[in-house]
């Protein structure tokens, strides 16, 4: 410890003996992690009731005990796993149930749900729940992912799994059509959005199938035009695959995954085959993809019309509304936000606590709150992508980026859609927007990145000792 | 594979970086075009969330704040006495918006007036609740009372100033409408109603209608007549014959009664002859006839700060102007304009800017600002004013405006019964200006108009029916000066 003698604590001694696991650095975190959304809870009753919420305590408790049982689980099982990972998606987690118990609050949606389904049933009981299942798929994750290596055997099963997932929706009688998206199936009373599990499922394929065919994808091409295009019969399964993705996406008018899909597999190709030709091919389809959609599909047009100015067709079109209100809801936050449950990000309306939740957010945190959220955000991608960087393994890297580049993408999608960067489309902003899905899936990513950063981080098993290397041996008798 | 891996990481930073950019623009550059944007719906929930500031009369309120319930506005207007009181106040409704005084002070009653800013601000730091500003207006409420009730189920208006102030004591409007019944959000019907009214109650007849003034505008010719030069002697005999042919015309002015013919001024005024005064005005010609009318007020919209109406004196051919000149034609004035008349002469020629707000309090009751009084113009010298005055009071005291006598008290006036309609099929509108004067100068000076007084046409008079209410107005005035 002390500087005056720092050879007697070489670093490298360190090492020989293990590296750090920074588990006490993620027990840390968690304590802010859970600490600064309790805060927040009670920082909503007094504003809202004037008093601090009598659930303060079961929902401290409530919120302490899923990070400890998480944290026990990484420690026991996960010792030398990332320890960002962890904290931050339960700080997400935590802040998310805030607002979305802010947002029960307000007599507006309440009059609104009364108004439309007869009956007002509040969302924050139901995404603790969720919230506590999506732990409990994190904790069986690592429990069962001993390494994530063993997904490889199922590449193809995957690849049937994730079309299964994504056709369920269009089988009659168990899919759901809410606001126009066909993209929910109704289980015993539950709604499931499959699409989310899916892309999970799809990473694990593409991981698979491009660790497998990444060199034929990069080496046996043709060059035309300055670029290399892959054979036929490399190119077929995952242009398929693609292809059949969107399509089902486009039936079930929903955009917003079909594009992160897309993304996801065009990074995981151009990660694989290290060509920058697939970049361009991908941007290519992409654009022919939106343009073809855009003029196609009625409700795609109203969208980009509404990007383009909302206030423009504010009165006669509801996609106008939603985001003109989104965006006043934003601007009304101004730079320090008019504090929790001050604000009237509820004008909204339409899926004030999943969709635009992140407009609440803007509101009530201002310009501060959201740039701290998409740090927190950026950091999970950060952590993610070197987690891919420090794996040994292609099929690690390949999954570990896949699924990190798709959570940017779907950052990007989400809060640009409600900030009025790009066209809305209806995905979920990831922990912070209600909908059991979208928490139970994003823990399960979680848990994956932290079984790869466990094994990413572990020390190489130290080399049996070579007698012939030392300088002296002792002989026992 | 690490070298494509860099670069999906810098990728994935300007994603992010492109997000932190775009809220940077909506939350700090957008953010007030954002927060005033006519869509935001937050601009009227802040405006109602707390109780509006209250428009004062003689120290008390007429105005009130309740709670509503069901909607996202909190606090909703109440008028005491709202029907009494709608022409002074105007409306603060939540479906509607607002109007006249409440529109025009609107900042102040709500709290965000720029001069309220600091108060604010101090507010915010110490938690307590934002409150509006109060709005102290010069009106009297026994002369409101009395111009109200006087004017009771007939349709009409009156308007009191001060002469020596130009402060509007009373001003009201008859059918009138209580702006409680839709100051809430969902009482947009209730407003429809009133608007689709024939009666109009919601017609600010004291400063937004005009109508023909009839003979109280004989004031003005003969004011017109003194400046210049046309009589100076006001009982010296005019040359005037009755009847007289209107020129350029085939027709004929005649008089309802007296003896018009080359009746003096005083005398032509008292009997109100149409022959003097439309010679007169023919006399004195178009030209200086809009001229000397624009030194009353006419020909200008008025700002008491509410909007009035402009009053008309018209540019026209002679025998146009001549009949102008006894109030009929194209000639058309508010309640408003013909109160400033009768001020203008009560206050030996100088007419004061009328004013109806005179003190803008914060919440604790510190002055913002205070009005004032101003001088309009000088229209008629101290001396031919004080001609009037003799004119007028001789109306009162032994012409066609003998109801208004008040005992112990000078009071000048004078009638009209103007004629309105194609060819005066329509009732007439009954008229009276007239002001009354102490010792201590002249407190008030009022006119009435009552627009179909009486079933039966011939009944309906200005001395009949308007002096009676222009009396009581006076009395109250002068009764609560005492």
């Amino acid at each position: 410890m002390s500087a005056t003698n720092p050879s007697t604590h070489h670093t490298s001694t360190i090492g020989a003996i293990g590296a750090p696991s920074r588990r006490n650095t993620e027990l840390a975190l968690l304590v802010f992690a859970v600490a600064i959304p309790v805060f927040a809870y009670a920082n909503v009753g007094l504003a809202i009731n004037g008093q601090v919420p009598t659930g303060l305590m079961g929902y401290g408790i409530g919120l302490g005990l899923l990070a400890a049982v998480g944290h026990l689980v990484v420690r026991k099982l996960a010792p030398y796993a990332d320890p960002l990972l962890l904290p931050l998606a339960t700080l997400l987690n935590g802040l998310g149930l805030v607002f979305i118990w802010r947002l029960d609050q307000s007599e507006r949606l309440q009059q609104l749900a009364e108004r439309q389904y007869g009956v007002f049933s509040p969302s924050a009981p139901n995404q603790l729940m969720y919230s506590a299942a999506g732990i409990a798929l994190f904790v069986a994750v690592l429990f069962v992912l001993k390494d994530h290596r063993i997904l490889q055997r199922y590449t193809y099963i995957s690849m049937v799994a994730a079309l299964v997932l994504l056709l369920l929706p269009l089988v009659p009688g168990l899919g759901a059509n809410v606001f126009g998206a066909k993209i929910w199936i109704s289980v015993g009373g539950f709604s499931i959005q499959p699409g989310e599990f899916a892309k999970i499922i799809l990473a694990v394929f593409f991981s698979g199938y491009l660790m497998v065919k990444r060199d034929a994808l990069a080496l046996a091409s043709r060059r035309f035009m300055g670029l290399y295009l892959p054979r036929g019969r490399d190119l077929g399964p995952i242009i398929t695959i693609w292809a059949v993705s969107l399509l089902i996406l486009i039936f079930e008018n929903d955009l917003g995954t079909s594009l992160l899909f897309f993304g996801m597999f065009v990074i995981m190709l151009y990660v694989a085959t290290e060509r920058t030709s697939w970049i361009v091919i991908g941007l290519l389809m992409s654009a022919a993809g939106a343009v073809g959609v855009a003029s196609f599909a009625s409700h795609v047009q109203a969208r980009v019309d509404a990007w383009l100015d909302p206030f423009a067709c504010y009165d006669t079109s509801n996609a106008c509304q939603q985001i003109g209100q989104s965006i006043m809801s934003f601007g009304s936050g101004g730079v320090l936000g008019t504090g929790l449950g001050q604000g009237n990000s509820d004008l909204i309306g339409f899926a004030a606590n999943s969709d635009f939740i992140f407009a609440t957010v803007g509101e009530e945190l201002g310009l501060a709150g959201v740039m701290a959220f998409l740090l927190l955000y950026a950091l999970i991608i950060e952590r993610g992508v070197r987690t891919a960087l420090a794996a040994r393994d292609p099929f690690g890297k390949l999954f570990a980026v896949g699924l990190s580049g798709a959570f940017a993408l779907q950052i990007f999608v989400v809060a640009g859609g409600v900030m009025g960067l790009i066209p809305l489309t209806g995905m979920t902003m990831p922990f912070l927007a209600a909908g059991g899905s979208s928490v139970i899936a994003n823990w399960a990513l979680i848990g994956i990145l932290i079984r790869i950063s466990d094994t990413a981080r572990r020390p190489a098993p130290t080399p049996a000792s070579n007698p012939d290397a030392e300088m002296t041996q002792v002989v026992r008798p | 594979m690490n070298k494509p891996l860099r670069r999906i990481a810098i990728f994935c930073g300007l994603l992010v970086l492109a997000l932190l950019i775009r809220d940077n623009w909506l939350q700090y550059v957008q953010a007030d075009a954002l927060q005033s944007n006519e869509k935001n719906r937050r601009v009227a929930i802040e405006r109602y969330a707390a109780p509006r500031g209250d428009i004062i009369v003689d120290g008390k309120s007429i105005t009130d704040s309740v709670t509503t319930t069901g909607t996202d506005f909190k606090y909703k207007r109440t008028y005491k006495d709202g029907e009494m009181w709608a022409p002074v106040t105007g409306f603060a409704s939540q479906i509607v918006g607002t109007s006249q005084l409440e529109g025009i002070e609107d900042g102040i009653l709500t709290g965000n007036d720029d001069r309220l800013f600091f108060r604010n601000t101090l507010d915010m730091i110490t938690g307590k609740q934002k409150e509006g500003g109060n709005v102290v207006t010069t009106l009297d409420a026994a002369a409101q009372k009395a111009a109200f009730e006087g004017l009771g189920s007939k349709k009409g208006a009156v308007a009191a100033i001060d002469p020596s102030t130009g402060a509007i004591l009373a001003l009201a409007s008859t059918p009138s409408y209580d702006p409680s019944v839709f100051a809430g959000l969902n009482d947009g019907d209730k407003f429809k109603e009133l608007e689709k009214d024939a009666d109009k109650p919601m017609l600010n007849r004291a400063l937004r209608e005009t109508y023909p003034p009839g003979s109280t505008f004989k004031v003005v010719t003969a004011a017109a007549a003194l400046e210049n030069g046309k009589v100076t002697d006001i009982d010296a005999k005019t040359d005037s014959p009755d009847p007289w042919p209107l020129p350029l015309s085939t027709n004929n002015l005649t008089n309802e009664h007296g003896a018009c013919e080359n009746a003096s001024l005083r005398v032509a005024l008292r009997d109100s002859c149409n022959t003097v005064f439309g010679k007169l005005s023919d006399d004195v010609g178009n030209k200086k006839m809009i001229e000397e009318a624009e030194k009353f007020g006419f020909n200008e919209e008025q700002f008491v700060p509410v909007r009035a109406v402009e009053s008309v004196y018209p540019e026209d051919n002679r025998p146009q102007n001549a009949m102008a000149g006894i109030g009929q034609a194209s000639n058309r004035a508010t309640p408003l304009q013909m109160a400033m008349v009768a001020a203008a002469v009560a206050n030996d020629g100088v007419l004061m800017q009328p004013y109806m707000v005179d003190q803008l309090t914060a919440p604790n009751l510190d002055v913002i600002s205070k009005t004032e009084p101003k001088e309009l113009s000088e229209p008629i010298s101290k001396e031919n004013a004080q001609k009037l005055q003799s004119m007028m009071e001789t109306v009162v005291s032994e012409g066609t405006g003998t109801n208004a006598q008040i005992p112990g008290v000078k009071v000048g006036g004078k009638t009209g019964t103007a004629q309105h309609g194609l060819n005066n099929s329509e009732k007439p509108y009954a008229w009276f200006i007239s002001y009354a004067k102490t010792s201590e100068g002249s407190p008030v000076a009022v006119a009435v108009v009552v627009e179909d007084g009486s079933a039966n046409r011939a009944d309906i008079s200005g001395g009949g029916l308007a002096a009676p209410i222009a009396k009581a107005v006076m009395q109250a005035v002068l009764d609560s000066k005492e």
